[in-house]
């Protein structure tokens, strides 16, 4: 019996770490409406800069004090991120500032290891809190109970500090409705910085505080960052009670969940995130979002279909990409193909996310199904390539088919959050089945026959199908389909009165997007000849989004640029230094805040001013988009 | 960074035989592909490791007279990554052969790679079983001892304890999985008595340590073996150490006695843990002491077991090609095959029937001295002596 409450009390311990970041974020997410990826990497500066401080100075004082400071100054960095990089991009299309943050992120892992050295970092422990309280003969940590306090006593000041104080007010009314607080005459500029201020500070102050338990290194923010933002959802978005609530429920799950299942904890948080978003859509203690106020018109070019001399350019561009053959070498013809193989990725992404207004934070699920489609089909049926490209991606819109059912019935980030769930709940099958998917070393021995297996040969074939895949889900943009998905996006309500069945509508984009993904995954399974549950991960899946973004999430085709600039420049940097992730997170915040429609996006809107100012009957520019190609 | 890394041969060449310029053309490259971003702590004494053997291969007339050159790599710790930069290394630079990678997986990825594009491949550290077994191929070879013969290693020690109830803590992934299956089952085969009562498979990196260490505790084994390492392993030890984990209990560990994983855990280091692991300050023989003082003397800094695994990488790989004679893959095949090379270590065998080389590690116990973790009662065990008889290897490993 004992045990059980031990077992109970270190759950809670754990959760109360969790929930110091998690209450953070969930206040940013909250007020500004910003998915702060960044958030674990404030975690990590805290965790480093409070080991520096705590280890010159010396005694409780000491300690204690390197703590707070160092979540001070993490919060005076976030006060400045917020007023030099997200300020600027506040009215850019919505998750655009998880572009910003994302970059922040890189550029954060690799510029913590240039200052602190590569090596882990061990701090010292808390002062007062070294040993352990015997209970029943069970051992608990006392920096346990010390943790297990501090969580609801942070809970009460932030409830004191929403409920009792005018900030609160103006918190609490701006995360219901900030237009509103706006009109009213508030200033929102430094409504939005103070509040971004305290949510670093609990980030920084969660991290600063696992120096007694934990060790400082470079990949701290990976480790946290997915698991509380589904915290967060978990609780209901920027519900401060319910991200306690759910880092309890999860923390609980986990530590009686590895009495019966060792292997849970790799997909626990996932798996409950799921249940608890098809059961209750807005999380747990969260409200339904009201409907969006804007007037899409108003922002965004309309759309229309390429003119003939449109189409003419990007006909020459797909002509100059082909005869790349000509005189490159094998090398950048590999590099070729897999731009090719992302482009499709990324347009299936794009057409999810800007068409049908859906953000899917797990569409490397659909890619890597396409991926081990065509592992299954190669390596165990033995069927030939052709065959295999043509079934495989039937397995990411299988997929797609199952999870999309359940993911459009909810929306905004919470649709994006339970595609992110089902994304690691494949991932972790493919993981964790060792005697089918090979686990993490994956199916090796997947290669082209020889009629394809030429780097030149491929590329074609790569390139040819991102063409198609293009032109097709371009063309769907325009048929009857594609103006009743945007009606969806635009408009639910007024979408719905004319008798369009949105979810059946979202619900065949989500397959459309997910099989395109799928047969960018089973082109890709042959370009590396081998399968890893990576093709499914996280990672991927970012990589998609910041694809899309860069490229413009408003344009009709911009992830084609996307892709191929951001795919381009990763695979070139990655070869030339070790910093890669610096100087790509350092271009990612330069394009933010040059291109905050993107680049595409950007240079569309240009182009419209140019028309707009010379006279009527002038030579239309040819679009971006296909003139780079 | 990397230009440098690629310089570094070529300056040195300058400096020892100032025909840089006719040598030019003729250089001979390797191409090194390692998780430089991801695993820093690893991969920069690795590096270093590396750099001293290009320099001392150069000064000592380089391979045949050819300059030596080695250009390296980052995967980000991403198996296609891997496979994007073995393909670049290949096809735009020319490299005569492969080296390197950490993780397993991205071992295998390249492995599969060389396999197809037919380029010979010297696994420097990816220690799963299957890169020379049942994933091997006929151009890959492995440099550290692999997952088996580690097991194998600790098994010898593990089976003297009295202890008959054991838990085991991995990370959940095929190192961790593997290393467990493999010690258990040869720890079954030489103490049928042993009971096997609590497994925890914390997520890589993820461990939610106290949980488990209850967990554990609950299960009230005589013995723990461990294979989380790194960060894991130190929230691990923590929270062990509180709440009296390891009090009365024997521990048997998997690398924890590698300079990389031990230092960071300073005056928390538990006792008498027995490790596999490479306790640099206490190997006293003439082949060590020669790379000890050059390494200190390059780098002002101790060696990790990194620095021997980079080292020892591009030093065998030196004696291949000088032995070859030749770029040619088959013939680099031929001549890797039963070469019997120096290391700090003491010789090893490049062996013929499954491409392992006989490189060892050392066992030890784990001890706290002047407020720091070190290994005491070490002894080095040949990786030879632990590897399995011939006929069950060749079971084991398709044929090519």
């Amino acid at each position: 019996m004992a045990f059980y409450v031990v077992q109970f009390l270190t759950g809670l311990a754990s959760a109360a770490s969790l929930f110091l970041v998690a209450s953070g974020l969930s206040i940013i997410f909250g007020v500004t409406r910003i998915v702060n990826f960044a958030h674990g990497a404030f975690y990590m500066i805290g965790a480093y800069i409070a080991f520096t401080l705590t280890e010159r100075l010396s005694g409780a004082f000491g300690f204690w004090g390197g703590i707070v400071l160092a979540a001070l100054a993490v919060a005076l960095i976030g006060v400045i991120v917020e007023m030099v990089l997200l300020r600027r991009i506040y009215h850019a299309p919505e998750l655009f500032q998880l572009l910003a943050t994302f970059g922040l992120t890189l550029m954060v892992e690799d510029l913590v290891v240039l200052i602190w050295g590569p090596d882990d970092l061990v701090g010292r422990r808390a002062p007062g809190f070294k040993g352990a309280i015997d209970f029943f003969g069970q051992n608990i940590p006392s920096y346990d109970l010390f943790l297990i306090v501090l969580g609801p006593v942070v809970l009460g000041i932030l409830w004191l500090l929403f409920q009792r104080t005018r900030w609160g007010v103006l918190v609490r009314a701006a995360t219901q409705d900030r237009d509103m607080v706006a009109a009213l005459g508030v200033n929102q500029k430094w409504l939005f910085t103070s509040v971004f201020a305290v949510g670093v500070f609990l980030a920084a102050l969660g991290g600063a505080l696992q120096i007694p338990r934990d060790a400082v290194h470079h990949a701290m923010d990976l480790r946290i960052i997915v698991e509380v933002f589904v915290v967060v959802v978990i609780g209901g978005l920027g519900s401060i009670v319910g991200a306690f609530v759910a880092a309890v429920l999860v923390s609980e799950l986990n530590a009686f969940g590895i009495l019966i299942f060792p292997k849970i904890s790799i997909i626990l948080v996932f798996l409950v995130m799921a249940v608890v978003l098809i059961v209750r859509p807005w999380g747990l203690f969260g409200k339904p979002e009201a409907p969006a106020r804007k007037t899409p018109g108003l922002t965004v070019n309309p759309w229309r279909p390429l003119t003939s001399n449109e189409r003419l350019a990007a006909l020459a561009a797909l002509v100059i990409a082909a005869t790349l053959p000509l005189f490159a070498g094998n090398y950048l013809l590999t590099v070729g193909s897999e731009i090719a193989i992302f482009v499709i990725f990324a347009v299936s992404l794009h057409f999810l996310m800007s068409v049908g207004g859906l953000a899917s934070f797990g569409h490397a699920a659909y890619f890597g199904l396409g991926a081990y489609g065509i592992a299954f089909l190669a390596k165990m049926a033995g069927l030939p390539m052709i065959v295999c490209l043509l079934l495989g991606p039937l397995l990411g819109c299988m997929g797609a088919a199952v999870f999309g059912f359940f993911a459009v019935q909810l929306s905004g980030v919470y649709f994006a959050m339970l595609t992110l769930a089902f994304a690691q709940i494949v991932w972790s099958i493919a993981f964790q089945w060792v005697s089918v998917t090979g686990g993490d070393n994956g199916i090796l021995g997947v290669w082209p026959p020889s009629w394809a297996a030429s780097p030149s040969h491929f590329y074609w074939l790569a390139l040819g199908i991102a063409a198609l895949v293009t032109i097709a889900l371009r063309a769907m943009v325009f048929s009857p389909f594609g103006y009743a998905l945007r009606a969806t996006r635009d408009s639910l309500l007024r979408s719905e009165a004319i008798g369009i069945d949105a979810k059946r509508i979202q619900w065949t984009a989500f397959v459309i997007a997910g099989t395109t993904a799928g047969i960018g995954g089973a082109l890709f399974a042959y370009l590396k000849g081998s399968v890893f549950p990576d093709n499914l991960g996280i990672s991927l899946s970012v990589d998609a989004l910041v694809m899309v973004l860069l490229g413009g999430v408003e344009t009709v085709s911009g992830a084609v640029i996307g892709a191929i600039v951001y795919k381009a420049l990763n695979i070139w940097l990655v070869s030339q230094t070790d910093l890669s992730k610096l100087v790509l997170g350092g271009f990612i915040m330069l394009i933010v805040v040059v291109f905050p429609k993107g680049i595409v996006g950007m240079l569309e809107m240009l182009a419209q001013r140019r028309k707009k100012a010379s006279p009527p009957g002038s030579p239309l520019l040819a679009k971006p988009i296909e003139s780079a190609e | 960074m990397r230009a440098g890394n690629y310089f570094v041969g070529a300056a040195f060449a300058l400096l020892a035989g100032g025909m840089a310029h006719s040598a030019m053309a003729q250089d001979i490259k390797i191409g090194e592909i390692n998780s430089y971003s991801l695993l820093p702590a690893f991969t920069e004494p690795y590096r270093k490791g590396w750099q001293l053997a290009v320099e001392e291969v150069n000064a000592a007339g380089g391979i045949n007279g050819k300059k030596l050159v080695v250009v390296s790599k980052d995967d980000g710790g991403k198996p296609a990554d891997a496979q994007t930069a073995a393909n670049e290394l290949v096809s735009s630079e020319g490299v005569a052969m492969l080296a390197g990678t950490f993780l397993s997986n991205i071992g295998l990825a390249v492995s599969d790679f060389a396999n197809q594009k037919k380029v010979f491949f010297l696994a420097a550290e990816p220690l799963t079983d299957a890169i020379t077994w049942s994933k091997g191929n006929k151009y890959t070879f492995r440099l550290r001892p692999s997952n088996y013969m580690q097991a194998a290693m600790l098994v010898e020690a593990a089976s003297k304890l009295p202890a008959k109830r054991w838990a085991t803590i991995a990370p959940n992934y095929e190192y961790g999985q593997s290393a467990v299956a493999v010690f258990k089952k040869l720890m079954s085969e030489k103490r049928p008595d042993i009971q096997w009562v609590d497994e925890q498979w914390p997520p890589q990196g993820k461990i939610d340590a106290g949980p488990v260490v209850q967990a554990v505790a609950a299960a009230n084994p005589e013995a723990i073996l461990n294979v989380t390492f790194g960060a894991d392993l130190v929230k691990l030890v923590r929270e062990g150490n509180t709440r009296g984990l390891f009090k009365g209990r024997e521990v048997v560990s998997f690398l924890t006695g590698e300079p990389e994983y031990l230092d960071p855990l300073k005056d928390e280091t538990p006792e008498g843990w027995i490790v596999t692991g490479y306790p640099w300050y206490s190997i006293k023989t003439p082949e060590h002491d020669a790379f000890l003082k050059a390494y200190q003397a390059k780098y002002n800094d101790y060696p990790r077991l990194g620095s021997i695994v980079g080292y020892q990488t591009i030093k065998s790989a030196a004696a291949i090609l000088a032995k070859a004679g030749s770029s040619d893959p088959e013939k680099l095949i031929a001549a890797a095959e039963g070469l019997s090379v120096p290391s700090p270590f003491g010789e090893i065998t490049f062996r013929k029937i499954d491409h392992q080389s006989t490189l060892g590690a050392f066992v030890g116990k784990t001890a706290l001295k002047d407020g720091k973790g070190v290994m005491v009662d070490s002894s080095y065990k040949k990786g030879a002596d632990y590897l399995p008889g011939d006929a069950e290897v060749e079971k084991l490993r398709p044929k090519d």
